[in-house]
């Protein structure tokens, strides 16, 4: 691999927040996922999990509950709120005040035409669902206290509703409560307090199960309201219930951390009466589970340890593969991290601000592995705050360091930055019209041109001088693709610009000509990194499910490594990693080299080298290192994996061929929570 | 109504009663390790056993008559049955027809309806293969539909009514999860099954769809051990190594009931047919008998085997128990005449963690008084990187109480481990003296505080050394006035009334390993052995070496109520001597294999009055001595039986009934021994001889009628017609060397050495009740035969002596 210097960051301090609610969308197979700032994330679950969007959030926004209506979202929450987003520009479409207090929770019946939200102030408030908007309908008889949890019987008559202390279940039509299931306090010291019925799922067999705030599930009859069986499962709450779509399986999430799955199972084999017994019990979370979705072959669950947790269950799968491996979240699956190239800038973006360090330098030499003294250490130059509520969605610096750029989904600021000796920024005051949000920003290589990635997958080309900058032109796609674009790269001779959608289509344009230069054949998995390669101007892309490509763009066609590789097929140790490579560099002194990473590992492929097949170690490394000289040739492969460095948000070849790599260590995230709910450990 | 608990212990099978403790039948007929017993689905009063001697038997266990034999003809490593499987038994035996192979099968054997006593059953139909052969890792299902076996991390179920599998997969490998015990419920389907994780899994929707699903329950940290669903399923009963009874409600698992104490790791649970009594076997040989997961209601304990006796063996004067190290922290009492552990004291008190790793304190040594008033124990632990801390502990008899009280601790009594300790023999004073490896003894004296409300409590009377040299042994003379303390090569010998050094015995080279003062008629001698393989024998009076004999003695016992030493060699031989006389009253080399570690003369209840020499020296006691294997066998020589009526000495008619066919099963023996080519047949009488030992223990009430026994009975006084004793070896100087062709064991006996008369040869039989010689079940039972005298005695003079193996392998339910 040869010898690099290394700078070792761990001063970016990303902090993802708790994840509140989660609906998954069984016919796109997508998952929303709102987070406690109030940002919405879709999962692409055919794609390997891939996160293809992400909505900021905002200050003012607190969302508690998520429900898709066909391929609509819409979210509601504790400042009174309901709201739609638009998934192709990222951002809120409209939101309604509900009149009803703080909202709880919001559903939506099976038909897709009504939704129905849970209000503070006691009302169960029905909506209709139009082609563009929604309208509230009527109220269904008011309770006292409030409506903290729904559940629409599937036929869509009925409604249950979970409260404080007890359940009602409402007739739709006429809007009256017709049952009243009360719900028992915890015992000992809890039973002054009152139960909090957290969830409730309605079965089409009207059997109503709860989970409430005294550790209990429980199964009542929902024509008699009558208890049919309680499972104390916890001694602290139950917060979550999701039931699986045929309705033989529910899962409960606790605030111990743990998901318990129950079975509507015969006791007898062959036989037709069945009941509800608590089977699994499956721990990947340290803190509350707020959020649950029950998809045919795995349980997907989140909470207050900000991690999304994919449990597959194995009963489900013939054989192991990728998808019967259990994957965990933790890190967004885009750069938060910018880097000046030749500057040794670094940028890293916070919702709610900016950090920009300056690397430690170091003329001393080592053997590998030794920590080398530093001449100077790494300083933070400048902490820039965003303006206004909106949550900062994208960041860019340009290489030289001379400029900075953001957005939010209402505005986009560009800065000029002096770094040399006193620090000085200086916001550039007019702006063109047209620029007023981005998707992606991104910069010239030269630093003279700024690339903005707008609403249908169009490009606007701004050009940048000292004192204004201009609007240039509007690139846009020939498809017609509505999708955002959330990929973007230039290359080092200013000529080409590539831009990746959620579509999966990669545009790549003539920057001279401006216009389309070519499309890279669509291929079936969302690119999650790519990069145009400084000498050959090949473009490099790798997929969510781990493909890699090359794509000569003066050519048009792919690379002859790229079919070699193809045809070879990737290794399987590859193709079985669980986190998407996120970026994609060249080394500029050694053109056969690309430096990719992702979250456990970064990769140096040299194309010079053979290819592995299946047979050869995969991680040879240490294999190499215990070799002599004469025997390493023979041993050695195109993939030089190193996994000394974990939990990895960015790593980046600088200009002068030293390594920045920027960690986040998990266990820095973890004691960053608040303390979990105190558990009686083993022998303690 | 009385309850039975049966418990197979390796070749018998034990009937006690549950409510009193009591063994009340011991069904022996198996010819090797008793591997299993099952109840007789279709008749309550009959049980099944299996042994690896190839037969099922069925018994009636109220009455310990044995009803059939059913041989199989493979060794049999458990047994199952069915209620629904009628006159079918489901055993597990070996794949290949070879004792060697690791591959067990679960076959059904259709039990033939005959009338006789021993039927071959042959139809074996195969159920499941590659099963374990533990007896928990099967179970059948509701109703006998479906039987369930576990095997490393697969889990397997056969439907009888499909006849087809359903294979589990194997969960997740590299774990420590692995299958550990099954056990269905008898109402649902559901299926428990215990992990080496200390999880159980309850399984459930186990149909041949992939739909199978499991839940989980925890609470073990070691090895699920056993599980066992009561009658109606509503309860679940595990066990591990915690000694903790768990009973978990069937669906509301989170509320659970715990019997916490039970001594020792579970092994086994049995629940009895109405659900109201729990059984459990432990480890250390115990079963336990459990009233409903509440109270335990009887205990029967066996000997209990500890990791080590460091300890040495000793007699309770009072009880006349065997003691010794027990439980960890505790010395066992044990009573070597009923089979039965009496007490345990609790030495440490301190509650024992159950983890690997972790150094406690161990009894290490203990001492008795003359009277049993007091006892002395030293604990000791030793953890890594700190010193070792040592406790002498005295204990006083408490009359009330009848148990010992904690009279005096003391708390690092010597800087370094005490190597011996011994209680003064003589009446005046109450001393104890410990001697270390810090290089010095010392004394301790009770010291009374009648004018203080304490009481008598013990201090430290005299610190003693030599040279700095360290100290090895220690020994009173029987009367208490002296005092031998070896000191590596130098025997010190002091007056304990004055403490002055009175003589010193020297006979280099090598360390002084064991001492012992003569007894009684041979009190003026000290016998004292070396590691250079010496056995010196010094005069006190002259103080000068009486005579000494290269010898490699490895322990030294004097029998306290005889002038006899028993020496044992390391290669476990035996001598037995007295002092004064040059010549061993009795020898005998390979006694048994291991080195033997221990040993003690314990007394009889009543004096023996035997009348062959060489078996004079066990009239007063008897010597049971341990080996390195752990196991604690007793030297029985002297049962002489003359046949002959005319010698009238108090020969009762059982009496004679029953030696002459013990007789009888020694002929067919040794006509089996002459000709090894033949195959070792199965004893075609020894059922009979057997059933008629029975007799003997059997309560009157359930004997068969008068006529019947008499006619029996009158029969066995005939003259036998079968008087054909054949000779094995001869060898006219009367030394002779014989090895058998089936065990190797070796013997070697002198002549004239224990008999004067003119008996002019000998010959040995060995009788293994396994085949093959394992040096966990040595020989158990070792007969000597001498042949008919030729003049005057016409029917055979049978010496024999038996190794009575006390130790056996725990309890099986």
């Amino acid at each position: 691999m040869g010898e690099l210097k290394v700078h070792r960051v761990r001063f970016f301090d990303y902090m993802p927040t708790a994840i509140r609610a989660m609906a998954f969308n069984a016919h796109t197979e997508r998952l929303a996922l709102a987070r406690m700032d109030g940002s919405v994330e879709i999962f692409n679950f055919t794609d390997h999990y891939f996160q293809e969007k992400v909505i900021p959030g905002k200050d003012s926004r607190s969302i508690e509950s998520l429900c898709w209506v066909g391929g609509r979202l819409f979210s509601a929450g504790l400042n009174g709120e309901i709201a739609e987003y638009d998934l192709e520009n990222l951002r809120p479409k409209y939101s309604l005040e509900a009149y009803g207090g703080p909202i709880w929770t919001v559903i939506s019946n099976t038909q897709g035409t009504q939704l129905a939200i849970g209000c503070e102030d006691g009302t169960v408030k029905l909506f209709e669902v139009l082609e563009e908007h929604i309208q509230f309908e009527r109220n269904l008889d008011r309770q006292k206290g409030r409506i903290i949890s729904l559940s629409w019987h599937p036929s869509g008559t009925h409604i249950a509703a979970g409260m404080m202390d007890m359940i009602r279940v409402f007739d739709v039509p006429t809007g009256h409560a017709v049952q009243r299931l009360l719900v028992d306090r915890g015992i000992g010291g809890s039973k002054s307090r009152e139960t909090v019925v957290w969830s409730v799922a309605f079965l089409s067999d009207h059997t109503v199960v709860s989970g409430d705030s005294a550790g209990k599930v429980q199964v009542w009859d929902g024509h008699t309201g009558t208890l049919v069986k309680t499972h104390l499962v916890t001694k602290w709450d139950v917060l979550a219930l999701s039931v699986s779509k045929d309705e033989s399986s529910v899962v409960a999430g606790t605030s111990e951390g743990t998901v318990i799955q129950f079975q509507f199972i015969a006791p007898t084999l062959h036989q037709q009466d069945k009941e509800w017994v608590r089977t699994r019990t499956f721990k990947n979370h340290t803190h509350d589970v707020r959020a649950l979705a029950e998809i045919e072959t795995a349980i997907v669950s989140g909470g207050m340890d900000t991690h999304l947790v994919v449990r597959p269950l194995l009963e489900k799968f013939d054989e192991k593969s990728h998808a019967s491996g259990l994957r965990k979240i933790h890190f967004p699956h885009r750069n938060l991290v910018s880097c000046a190239k030749k500057a040794g800038l670094l940028l890293f973006q916070f919702p709610g601000q900016l950090e920009l360090w300056r690397l430690g330098d170091s003329d001393g030499h080592g053997k590998p592995g030794d920590r080398l003294p530093l001449k100077w250490k790494p300083e933070k130059l400048l902490l820039l705050k965003r303006k206004g509520e909106d949550h900062i969605c994208c960041s860019a610096l340009s290489s030289c360091g001379g400029w900075l750029a953001y957005s939010t989904v209402s505005s986009v600021r560009i800065y000029r930055l002096q770094t040399d000796n006193n620090i000085s920024i200086t916001k550039v005051s007019k702006l063109p019209k047209v620029l007023r949000s981005a998707h992606q920003l991104c910069f010239s290589s030269d630093s003279s041109k700024m690339f903005a990635a707008s609403s249908q997958s169009s490009v606007l080309v701004i050009a940048l001088t000292q004192s204004e900058c201009k609007y240039v032109h509007t690139l846009k796609p020939k498809s017609g693709s509505r999708q955002p674009i959330h990929l973007m790269t230039t290359s080092v001779d200013g000529k080409w610009l590539a831009a990746a959608n959620s579509d999966c289509e990669i545009h790549v344009y003539n920057l001279q000509k401006l216009k389309l230069h070519c499309i890279v054949p669509v291929y079936g998995s969302c690119p999650s990194a790519m990069g145009i390669h400084p000498t050959t101007n090949n473009l490099t892309m790798v997929h969510a499910d781990q493909q890699l490509f090359e794509y000569s763009i003066v050519e048009k066609q792919y690379t002859d490594w790229s079919r070699k590789l193809q045809k070879q097929g990737l290794h399987n140790v590859w193709l079985d990693r669980d986190t998407p490579v996120t970026h994609v560099t060249f080394n500029p002194k050694n053109p056969n080299q690309v430096v990719l990473h992702d979250m456990h590992m970064f990769c140096i492929i040299d194309q010079s080298l053979p290819l592995p097949d299946q047979k050869t170690q995969f991680y040879n490394q240490m294999t190499l290192r215990s070799l002599s000289e004469q025997e390493r040739p023979s041993h050695l492969h195109a993939f030089k994996i190193c996994k000394t460095f974990q939990d990895l948000l960015c790593v980046s070849l600088l200009d002068d061929q030293s390594l920045v790599v920027v960690e986040r260590p998990l266990l820095a995230i973890t004691s960053q929570l608040p303390a979990p709910v105190r558990q009686k450990k083993f022998a303690t | 109504m009385i309850s039975y608990v049966e418990s197979g212990i390796t070749v018998s099978v034990k009937v006690y009663s549950s409510s009193s403790e009591e063994c009340v039948h011991d069904l022996q007929g198996h010819t090797d390790l008793v591997s299993g017993i099952a109840r007789n689905p279709s008749n309550h009063l009959q049980v099944y056993s299996c042994s690896a001697d190839g037969t099922v038997r069925l018994w009636d266990f109220t009455d310990g008559i044995l009803i059939k034999t059913f041989i199989i003809g493979y060794p049999i490593y458990s047994i199952y049955v069915s209620e629904k499987h009628g006159g079918v038994v489901f055993v597990v035996v070996p794949m290949a027809n070879d004792k060697s192979s690791e591959l067990f099968q679960l076959v059904a054997v259709h039990l033939p309806r005959s009338g006789d006593q021993e039927v071959e059953a042959r139809e074996l139909s195969a159920v499941l293969c590659d099963v374990s052969p533990s007896p928990g890792a099967a179970s059948f299902g509701r109703e006998g539909e479906y039987v369930a076996a576990a095997k490393g991390l697969q889990l397997e179920v056969f439907f009888f009514k499909k006849q087809k599998f359903f294979l589990k997969p194997g969960i997740k490998k590299g774990s420590k999860n692995a299958f550990t015990c099954v056990s269905c419920h008898p109402k649902e389907d559901c299926i428990a099954t215990g992990h080496a994780d200390g999880k159980i899994r309850l399984w459930r929707n186990f149909n041949q769809k992939k739909e199978y699903t499991y839940s989980t329950l925890h609470w073990h940290h070691g090895a699920v051990n056993t599980l066992q669903f009561t009658p109606e399923g509503t309860n679940l009963l595990s066990g591990g190594i915690e000694s903790v009874l768990v009973q978990w409600r069937y669906t509301q698992e989170n509320q659970k009931d715990f019997l916490p104490r039970l001594g020792a790791a579970i092994t086994h649970i049995a629940v009895s047919p109405d659900g109201s009594l729990f059984c459990t076997s432990h480890s250390d040989n115990k079963i336990t008998i459990i009233q409903s997961c509440v109270k335990v209601s009887a205990i029967i304990q066996g000997l209990v085997k500890s990791e080590g006796v460091r300890t040495d063996l000793m007699i309770d004067p009072r009880s006349k128990a065997l003691v010794l190290n027990g439980k960890p922290g505790h010395l066992q009492f044990y009573s070597l005449h009923r089979d039965k552990q009496l007490y345990n004291l609790d030495i440490v008190q301190q509650e024992y963690i159950n983890e690997e790793g972790l150094d406690q304190f161990e009894v290490v040594k203990a001492a008795f008084d003359a009277h049993g008033d007091w006892l002395a124990t030293v604990e000791e632990r030793r953890q890594k990187g700190s010193e070792l801390e040592i406790n002498l502990k005295l204990w006083a008899y408490d009359e009330q109480t009848q148990s010992f009280v904690l009279n005096t601790t003391v708390t690092a009594p010597h800087e370094d481990q005490i190597t011996a300790m011994c209680f003064s023999p003589s009446p005046e004073t109450t001393m104890l003296v410990t001697i270390s490896f810090d290089g010095h003894f010392k004394a301790w004296l009770l010291a009374d505080h009648s004018d203080t409300k304490e009481g008598a409590s013990w201090s430290c009377d005299f610190v003693g050394g030599y040279h700095l040299l360290k100290p090895g042994c220690c020994c009173f003379s029987a009367d208490g006035s002296l005092l031998a303390v070896g000191f590596q090569e130098v025997v010190t010998v002091w007056s304990p009334s004055s403490w002055e050094l009175l003589t010193t015995l020297s006979q280099p080279p090598g360390a002084i390993r064991d001492l012992c003062f003569g007894r009684l008629s041979c009190s003026k001698y000290l016998l004292g052995t070396s590691t250079k393989n010496q056995l010196c024998c010094w005069n006190i009076l002259t103080c000068s070496l009486e005579w000494s004999t290269p010898m490699d003695v490895s322990l030294l016992q004097a029998d306290p109520l005889s002038e006899n030493i028993a020496a044992f060699c390391s290669q476990s031989g035996l001598f037995v001597f007295k002092p004064g006389e040059p010549r061993p009253l009795y020898s005998q080399r390979a006694l048994c294999t291991g080195k033997v570690q221990h040993a003690i003369f314990a007394p009889r209840d009543q004096m023996l009055e035997s009348c062959e020499e060489h078996a004079q020296w066990l009239n007063r006691s008897q010597l049971y001595f341990l080996t390195q294997h752990m196991v604690l066998t007793v030297f029985v020589f002297g049962g002489v039986f003359q046949l002959m009526v005319d010698n009238s000495v108090a020969v009762t008619p059982f009496y004679l009934l029953l030696g002459k066919h013990r007789l009888q099963q020694q002929q067919q023996q040794q006509e089996a021994l002459t000709n090894p080519m033949a195959e070792r047949i199965q004893l075609p009488q020894g059922s009979i001889a057997i059933k008629e030992v029975c007799l003997l223990y059997t309560p009157a009430h359930v004997l068969p009628s008068a006529s019947f026994l008499c006619s029996m009975f009158v029969r066995s006084l005939l003259i036998s017609s079968q008087n054909s004793i054949v000779m094995m070896a001869l060898h006219p100087r009367g030394l002779f060397h014989q090895s058998c062709s089936d065990t190797s064991v070796q013997m070697e006996t002198r002549r004239g050495s224990h008999i004067k008369c003119n008996f002019t040869t000998w010959f040995v039989l060995i009788q293994t009740t396994r085949p093959e010689f394992n040096p966990e079940h040595p020989v158990q039972e070792l007969e000597l035969c001498r042949p008919p005298h030729t003049g005057r005695v016409r029917i055979p003079i049978l010496v024999y002596y038996r190794l009575h193996t006390i130790y056996s392998s725990p309890h099986t339910i």
